[in-house]
């Protein structure tokens, strides 16, 4: 049995140490809003946050991530209230949606890093994560606009 | 539940404005799912439950391109209800959703808003023509003295008002209107506002459901190991080793050409799968190589039969003060969606169901009727978001599979192709070889043109009469409709089917065309001294759409005016799909590498539904089109494709994507696509940039200079 934390929650899976995150959290844990697309860290469908790092869970052993700190894009937020789940809203970002999940969770990630991303920390954060519909104008306004949403949450509180 | 088609009977235009359709529809046959008594179904499209919501069933699938939104506009502007309240819900596969413009319940050629523009918008006034009645009929006072706005009835006389909840029972009673007022386009209210799309939420949480998210009770899940080589089949295979993974319930052979696994999950299936060894039969095909195919067409490409023919092509190139020839290619490209394919599939005592993103309900029901041999009405399919389409999913091939372990394993079984599955057994967009000519007269005047064109055709597959006849609509759109008033002009297609399969690709014959026809239209703007632009406005005289997008997009990208040192613009117009678009490309080279920074694109799709969406689209039809003159290519070697992943089938990605303004064109004219039709200038016009830039015209797709 491997022990995992995986949104906040205690989990224990029976499966081979070698299966990729990705694997556990679709078909052992129901979490399916984490989406499988190249299954080799080519495109980022399957961005997770470890620890508060984005993370390719295709490639990631399960093994590797036991007792660490796994959020998935269901664990993100309780009300879809992230500052980034807020600007993809108000931007209406996605268009078939399927790779939205991995964006967003690439997103927030790069704005822990970086509050207030340059296009070019744009470019270098979100690289990876591929969409084949053609939403990363979208995408990058909104990574800015989730900024000034993060900013104005911390002043008002 | 049985449905019937409806029909529509004649459109009499009447005095005083707007149109009275006959409206012939039995509300007991085409209700939506079965109801409570004070719910409102009153035709296949709409249900309002007492508590006002309203649902909008759609027909179409929701691939990105915002069907779900648009479709409901339609509904919700002739019902009058409020925006708000509305709720969007798939259809299940039915006749009553055929869209009338295909003759199936298929969402492809970006029909989806030309098919269901005037039957969703009856269905909605039907509806509110209910609700008037039974407002009128509880108040005691004539309908005409009611209106409906907001999903509400007002009875202005009294001040009195019922919601369109309040009166849901009661409507249900009414019979249903013979025949519908729908509004003049200088009516609408909702109709070209930039409403926000009803699936964002869902997409932004991980709620949305695509057919790789569906679970069922004792699921299974399956991978599928096809014949590598195109054609092949196979004659045996030892699972031996790939049973013994832990998880594997089973190995089965599948069609003729497949070998699946089925487990407990989706990971000890693909690992077991790279255990499975399997004899094949490559069908004389393993030799079979991209330069084999090139020369293939090459050898056609002269002998093609008309698609188009004016004045005396050969004559005027004969004569001519001045000629140019030049050969265009194109390669086969892999749709690439991000969701690979997948369905899911259950067949029990009581029929089939299946769970997929698909562009085709009806095919799809078809496809398990033939696998099962279950009758129509025990074929139940339910459409989920579709993680791409591009045309990849109107294909049947993931369903077949899913279907038919389902019925092999009597348990659910969800199918799951890898990435490489997915690039390698695709029904690719046609590679073609083009020959080009083209003569000008003394002053430079373009006076004649001449496109052969060779390649395998796409409807060849399912059309004895295309195979019979040589020629394939498909195959030649965007380039035997060019729209330039030349006088001498010949247009020809040359059928060259290799044993690789070939299918539906966003704008179809125009991703392919419009690059052709309109790059090699540079070159003869170049021959002839002309401004391409100028030339280009001088050969549309009679094509006021074309030039409207062309002027919208030349002004607002600043055309002729000065560029920083190392950039140029290119310019590309097409029509596709009964929409007009023109692009302006401002490109940048970097090493060998074409930078696109910037597009203008200048779109006339008539009437407008939601300019927000249109916009969207043109975005992701410049993506999905910039993607394939920068980076897309499938090669053939050895009978199979040489690509497999984004590694070695590089997608665009967010640093490649250029700033993009759209401009939409005001117009009264009815409704054309919008899904595909961003997509065929953006090559040419970045290509035409690139001839600026460098002098050399780009004659292939990808680019690639130096």
């Amino acid at each position: 049995m491997l022990k995992l934390t995986v949104n906040g929650e205690a989990r224990e899976v029976d499966v081979d140490p070698q299966t990729p995150l990705l694997w556990v959290l679709r078909d052992q844990l129901g979490l399916t809003g984490t989406k499988f697309s190249c299954g080799i860290a080519q495109c980022g469908a399957c961005t997770v946050h470890v620890d508060g790092v984005a993370t390719r869970s295709c490639s990631t052993p399960v093994s590797a991530v036991a007792g660490r700190a796994i959020v998935t894009i269901e664990g993100l937020s309780a009300q879809a209230e992230h500052p980034v789940q807020r600007a993809w809203i108000e931007l209406d970002v996605p268009q078939c949606g399927f790779c939205q999940s991995g964006q967003i969770m690439a997103a927030a990630s790069l704005l822990s890093e970086h509050p207030t991303p340059s296009d070019a920390e744009i470019d270098q954060g979100m690289g990876g994560v591929l969409c084949r519909c053609g939403t990363y104008n979208r995408i990058r306004a909104a990574i800015k606009r989730a900024a000034e949403l993060a900013s104005e949450g911390e002043t008002q509180s | 539940m049985k449905m019937t088609r409806r029909s529509f009977l004649q459109v009499s235009g009447l005095a005083g404005g707007g149109f009275l359709l006959g409206f012939q529809l039995s509300a007991a046959e085409a209700r939506t799912a079965p109801v409570a008594d004070d719910e409102f179904a009153p035709n296949a499209w709409v249900r309002i439950d007492p508590d006002g919501r309203i649902t909008a069933v759609v027909a179409s699938s929701e691939m990105g391109q915002g069907v779900m939104t648009a479709i409901p506009m339609l509904l919700a502007e002739e019902l009058e209800a409020d925006w708000l309240r509305i709720q969007a819900e798939f259809a299940p596969a039915d006749r009553a959703y055929t869209n009338p413009i295909i003759g199936q319940q298929l969402t492809g050629g970006s029909t989806a808003v030309r098919g269901y523009w005037t039957p969703v918008r009856e269905a909605g006034a039907a509806a509110r023509m209910m609700l008037l009645a039974a407002a009128a009929q509880r108040w005691g006072v004539a309908e005409n003295a009611c209106s409906a706005r907001n999903g509400e009835v007002i009875h202005a006389a009294s001040g009195r008002r019922l919601g369109y909840g309040e009166l849901a029972g009661d409507a249900a009673k009414q019979p249903v209107p013979a025949a519908v007022f729908l509004k003049e386009p200088g009516e609408f209210r909702l109709l070209g506002t930039p409403q926000k799309r009803l699936d964002t939420p869902a997409k932004c949480d991980g709620s949305a459901v695509f057919a790789q998210d569906v679970t069922r009770p004792n699921m299974l899940t399956a991978v599928v190991q096809r014949c590598p080589v195109f054609g092949g089949t196979r004659m045996g295979f030892d699972a031996e080793s790939a049973r013994q993974v832990k998880g594997v319930v089973d190995v089965l052979p599948l069609a003729d050409d497949a070998v699946a696994v089925v487990a407990e999950g989706w990971w000890p299936a693909q690992q077991a799968r790279d255990k499975l060894r399997i004899d094949w039969d490559f069908a004389g095909n393993g030799g079979l190589s991209s330069a084999e195919i090139r020369r293939r067409f090459e050898q056609a490409v002269d002998a093609g039969i008309s698609a188009r023919s004016e004045g005396d092509v050969a004559a005027a190139l004969g004569q001519a003060g001045k000629t140019l020839e030049a050969t265009y290619e194109v390669p086969y490209l892999a749709h690439a969606c991000m969701e690979p394919m997948t369905c899911v599939a259950e067949v029990g005592e009581d029929g089939c169901d299946v769970w997929v993103g698909t562009q085709a309900q009806t095919r799809t029901q078809q496809t398990a009727m033939a696998i099962t041999g279950l009758p129509q009405e025990q074929v139940r399919v339910h459409t989920l978001f579709l993680g791409g389409g591009f045309g990849r999913r109107s294909e049947q091939d993931f369903v077949r599979d899913a279907v038919s372990l389902a019925q092999q394993t009597g348990r659910p079984v969800k199918v799951i192709w890898s990435r490489e599955d997915d690039i390698q057994h695709d029904y690719y967009r046609p590679a073609t070889y083009n020959r080009l000519a083209a003569a000008l007269d003394a002053d430079g005047k373009p006076l004649a043109w001449r496109h052969r064109i060779a390649g395998p055709s796409i409807r060849a597959r399912n059309s004895e009469q295309v195979r019979e006849s040589g020629m394939d609509g498909s195959s030649v759109e965007g380039a035997e409709n060019m729209p330039y008033e030349i006088a001498n002009l010949d247009v020809t297609y040359a059928m060259v089917n290799p044993p690789v399969p070939v299918g539906y690709w966003r704008s179809v014959g125009s991703s392919q065309n419009a690059f052709v026809t309109e790059a090699f239209f540079d070159e003869v703007a170049r021959a002839a001294g002309r401004d391409p632009y100028e030339l280009r406005l001088e050969l549309l005289a009679d094509q006021p759409r074309h030039r409207g997008v062309l002027e919208l997009a030349a002004k607002k990208a600043g055309w002729g005016e000065p560029l920083p040192a190392g950039r140029a613009r290119g310019i590309a117009v097409a029509k596709s799909f009964g929409s007009y678009c023109a692009q302006v490309a401002e490109v940048e080279l970097d090493e060998n590498r074409v930078r696109v920074k910037r597009v203008v694109c200048a779109i006339d799709c008539g009437q407008i539904v939601n300019p927000a969406i249109i916009e969207a689209q043109m975005e992701s039809g410049i993506a999905y089109g910039l993607n394939a003159t920068l980076n897309g290519e499938i090669t053939i070697g050895n009978g199979r494709v040489q690509q497999g992943n984004f590694d070695d089938y590089p997608l665009l990605g967010i640093a490649e994507m250029p700033e993009v303004e759209v401009r939409i064109l005001e117009s009264d004219a009815s409704p054309g696509g919008v899904g595909e039709p961003g997509t065929p200038p953006i090559a040419p016009a970045v290509a035409n940039a690139v001839f600026a830039l460098t002098g050399e015209p780009v004659r292939r797709l990808p680019i690639r200079l130096g």
